[in-house]
């Protein structure tokens, strides 16, 4: 509104209260003294003039008539003008106020709108914030539930797969019984009929055998009669049976066992080889491998210790022993294969992958194959201990007598092989004393020639001492040994009365033909001395050179040299 | 390979002796003998009926022949071709009948499993055995021919008798754990009976000579379980091959699993598949992985030839029908290798009769409805 615009921009210095006095307007009391105020300051006697003509000017522009006009030189104003002019700014001033109190009332109503719609709008905002996370609860319950459906929805599937089977299965076997029912059925059937067949038909065909000749039985033994001892001894052979079969499976795991016991032992050997080889380069790590020093010291014990008793690794506690130590040595060979590949893995994130990983690889494998091969060895002992705790169970009396006649056995055949050679050393004694025997007769028959040779030859030579035998010496040299002959030639009889002269095992006495006197003796005892009498190993070859003088007791002597490589039983049984 | 000429025979009743001089087959109610090698026939018998089975004793001395339905045994010899034997079990019937492992006993069972009659042909002496039960393999005899196992059912509780072959004297009875006894099977060495129960329980119980239970194992429950059980001949292992297309080894000092093989559908693991292509469009393709098999070669007769499959394999698989009972899945023949390395295992419903090892173990020789398949395994161990 250009007026009010106007208004305002006259009474530039009536803005600044502008305001306040706004609301005490309606009191007109208050108007005049405002009024006077104004008026104090804007015109005063000398410019009157000029006050009228601005004035003018300004009511012109404000589209009332003018208040005065220039035509007469008097000051006077036209009040009626002056009056009317007052009356329509009056006016114009209450409209002005008036449609400022309305628009006044109308910023209020706004302001209190947008106050009223700020509200609303933070209203509105928790409200939305609420339901969008309203939202996302119901959202995420929803996913859940989605969830929870398709497991249920597979459970569901697998039930009905299970369902199924069960049913298949329960079809086959009811279709099983059906088709046994039948069999079953129809047997029964047939049993009936030949039941009436049967009872109807009066003749009955009996049983019978017709064999042209009995046949010998396949192994050619007689049968025997069905007795207690047939039974024992049929519960005997199956008891045997029974027995060589566990003992050589018992054999075959002792085997079994006793080289998995050395491959266990080998593991250990190298594994505590491994730990202490490291021993050196760990000490110079960290403090606590102080522990593993003293522990593998206790190890290096051990593997002397187990060596020793590797004989008595068949008690319960030395097996143990083994498997505990066993153990041992893995966890820490584990640990330290362990320990290498955390710093093997340091290493790595600081330097490139490629170097250590081949070898971190290759000792992984090796683990697991060790890994492998020792849970492998500890279910085969575990195995082997069930079985010959199973084994060293007390049998029955039975297989107790059974075993203790096995012991016996062994020393029974023994004794057999011990007598069979004894037996043959006895025949061989036999033969030689046969050969003695023998040649003691032939050596007696000898003898006894030679006896009578030389009685002869003594006769003659006694006979020679005098001066009349010269000429009979030579015949007589010759004849000796054609006495021999002779002698040996001659009648047996002789002989035989020798031997049983010489039968009897007292000392032989050797009939001389004569040797009563003193010079005999002598002249005979020389000869005997001189001669020649090589010990024998046997007596068998007793010389016929030998002469004997007529002392039985140095013939005994003579005979007893020669016979002292054969055993005290000869001697006796000899002549 | 050369094969012979064709022989008749009737009843897939053809068997060598266990001396290998001779080949028995049976034509009808004739009993023809042949010399192994020249293929002459030195003996022709005649039977009173049509033969059902024939079996030769141990000793290859005797010819047993079987005439179920008049319910008769013929006994014939080799050395005396006059000397005649004939067991009539009357109005009993005849089942099954089988030698002794000394050859000079028989064996027969009666109809309805009544009882089994032993007959003595050195003394014409006759011994019964009551409520053997007929169930897959209820019989069996120790390698060595000592003892022989027995499976009865009285009062619906399973038992197993042991007797001492030599005299039939009963050496043990006692109850089994099991719910329905199908078979029992003595290890090679004598010492221990292995016994499972019927597809419907997975179970298979251990008990030593004499009668003391040593271990079970079962694998699982509820489905179908053992098909079939088979000693290795060290008697170390005992494999069982289960209605779920598995085989499971339990070892002897444990009597626990120690290996399972599995048969998938399709191959992935083994060293080669070698399958067979005809020419001939009409027959399909039959293919058969091995375990542990490493390479081999094969022969194939003109019409045939194997190629190598490249792995993995899709073995065609033919889906059995539920509803059936005793359905053709499962491993259903297992066959060890005389020393212990090799197993074979048949699994599903392929037509292989019969697998077995050559005595040399290496080759496998596989017996299909219409194909003769021999397999030589060549290991990768390197000569000195």
């Amino acid at each position: 509104m250009p007026e009010s615009s106007l208004v305002k921009d006259g009474r530039s210095s009536s803005v600044e209260y502008g305001a306040s006095p706004l609301r005490q307007f309606s009191q007109s009391s208050l108007l005049l003294h405002r009024n006077s105020y104004m008026l104090g300051t804007f015109c005063t006697e000398h410019n009157v003039q000029q006050c009228l003509s601005h004035i003018n000017q300004e009511i012109s522009s404000l589209g009332l008539p003018p208040v005065w006009t220039e035509s007469g030189n008097s000051s006077e104003l036209n009040i009626v003008a002056v009056l009317n002019c007052m009356y329509d700014l009056i006016q114009l001033h209450r409209r002005g106020l008036r449609t400022l109190e309305s628009m006044e009332v109308e910023q209020l109503k706004s302001s209190s709108n947008i106050d009223h719609l700020q509200l609303t709008i933070t209203r509105l905002k928790e409200q939305l914030e609420l339901s969008k996370r309203e939202n996302t609860g119901l959202l995420e319950r929803e996913r859940q539930l989605q969830l929870k459906a398709k497991s249920l929805q597979s459970c569901l599937k697998n039930e009905k797969e299970e369902v199924q089977k069960l049913q298949n299965i329960i079809a086959s076997r009811a279709s099983q019984y059906n088709h046994e029912m039948k069999r079953k059925e129809r047997e029964f059937n047939k049993l009936k009929e030949r039941l009436n067949q049967l009872l109807v038909d009066k003749k009955e065909k009996k049983q019978a055998i017709d064999v042209l000749n009995n046949i010998g039985r396949a192994d050619g033994k007689r049968s025997l009669w069905k007795t207690e001892k047939t039974e024992a001894k049929h519960e005997g052979e199956m008891y045997k049976t029974l027995l060589s079969d566990y003992d050589a499976r018992q054999r075959e795991l002792v085997l079994e066992n006793a080289e998995l016991r050395k491959v266990l032992q080998q593991m250990k050997k190298d594994m505590v080889s491994i730990l202490s080889s490291r021993k050196p380069a760990v000490k110079s790590d960290k403090p606590e491998h102080s522990g593993v020093q003293a522990r593998s010291e206790e190890e290096e014990e051990e593997v002397f210790d187990s060596s020793k008793e590797s004989v008595e690794l068949y008690c319960v506690h030395a097996r143990e022993k083994l498997t505990n130590s066993i153990r041992l040595q893995w966890r820490r060979l584990k640990s330290h294969v362990e320990r290498l590949d955390s710093q093997a893995s340091l290493v790595q994130m600081v330097e490139s992958k490629d170097t250590d990983a081949v070898p971190q690889e290759t000792q992984e494998e090796e683990m697991d194959r060790l890994k492998l091969e020792i849970q492998q060895c500890k279910d085969f002992i575990q195995t082997q201990q069930q079985l010959l705790q199973q084994l060293s169970s007390p049998c029955d009396e039975e297989t107790a007598s059974l075993l203790s006649n096995c012991y016996m056995l062994q020393e029974k055949e023994r004794l057999g092989e011990e007598w069979k050679t004894l037996e043959e050393q006895r025949k061989i004694f036999e033969r030689e004393r046969k050969n003695f025997t023998e040649a003691a007769i032939r050596l007696s028959h000898e003898r006894k020639a030679f006896e009578e040779d030389r009685a002869t030859w003594l006769k003659h030579q006694f006979l020679n001492l005098s001066p009349f035998a010269d000429s009979k010496k030579t015949p007589l040299l010759k004849s000796k040994s054609a006495f021999l002959i002779s002698a040996e030639t001659e009648a047996p009889e002789k002989l035989i009365k020798c031997h049983s002269d010489t039968a009897s095992p007292t000392p032989r006495c050797v009939p001389l033909a004569s040797a009563s006197t003193a010079d005999l003796y002598r002249t005979l005892c020389l000869i005997p001395e001189n001669s020649s009498v090589q010990p024998k190993t046997n007596g068998e070859h007793v010389e016929e050179s030998s002469m004997f003088c007529g002392d039985v007791f140095v013939q005994h002597q003579q005979w007893e040299h020669s016979e002292d490589h054969t055993p005290s039983q000869e001697k006796n049984s000899s002549i | 390979m050369n094969f012979s000429e064709v022989f008749k025979q009737s009843n897939q009743l053809c068997k060598v002796s266990p001396d290998g001089k001779y080949l028995a087959t049976c034509v009808q109610y004739r009993l023809v003998v042949r010399d192994v090698s020249t293929l002459q026939i030195m003996h022709l018998y005649t039977c009173l009926d049509q033969i059902s089975h024939m079996e030769w004793s141990s000793d290859s001395l005797f010819i047993l022949c079987a005439m179920y339905k008049r319910g008769l045994v013929q006994v014939w010899s080799l050395e005396q071709p006059d000397w005649h034997c004939k067991i009539d079990e009357g109005s009993i019937g005849l089942v099954s009948s089988r030698w002794s492992p000394d050859g000079r006993h028989i064996l027969n069972t009666t109809e309805f499993h009544l009882r089994i009659t032993v007959w003595s042909l050195c003394t014409k002496a006759v011994s019964y055995i009551k409520y053997p039960k007929a169930c897959q393999k209820g019989i069996d005899f120790s390698r060595d021919g000592s003892y022989m196992a027995l499976a009865e059912r009285r009062d619906c509780k399973d038992f197993v008798s042991i007797f001492v072959c030599d005299d039939w004297h009963l050496l043990r009875h006692f109850e089994t754990e099991t719910q329905d006894l199908a078979g029992l099977e003595w290890s090679p060495n004598g010492c221990v009976l292995a016994v499972w129960d019927s597809c419907l329980e997975y179970k298979v119980l251990l008990y030593s000579l004499d009668g003391r239970l040593l271990s079970t194992y079962s694998a699982y429950e509820w489905s179908l379980g053992v098909k079939s059980v088979s000693w290795s001949p060290s008697s170390q292992f005992l494999a069982i091959g289960s209605y779920d297309e598995k085989v499971r080894i339990i070892n002897h000092i444990t009597w626990k699993k120690i290996a399972q093989f599995e048969h998938p559908a399709t191959v992935e693991s083994t060293k080669t598949v070698y399958k067979e292509v005809e020419r001939r469009p009409a027959v399909g393709t039959d293919e058969m992985s091995l375990h542990n098999i490493t390479t081999g070669s094969t022969l194939f007769n003109t019409q045939s030839k194997y190629e190598i499959c490249s792995l993995p394999v899709q073995i065609p698989v033919v889906k059995p029908d539920p509803d059936r009972a005793n359905p053709k899945i499962g491993v259903s023949v297992l066959a060890f290798s005389s020393d212990n390395h090799y197993l074979a295992t048949k699994n599903g419903g392929f037509q292989v009769h019969s697998l077995n090892w050559h005595c040399s173990d290496n080759s496998l020789i596989l017996l299909g409805k219409e194909q003769l398949c021999l397999c030589y395994m060549e290991t990768d161990e390197e000569d000195k």
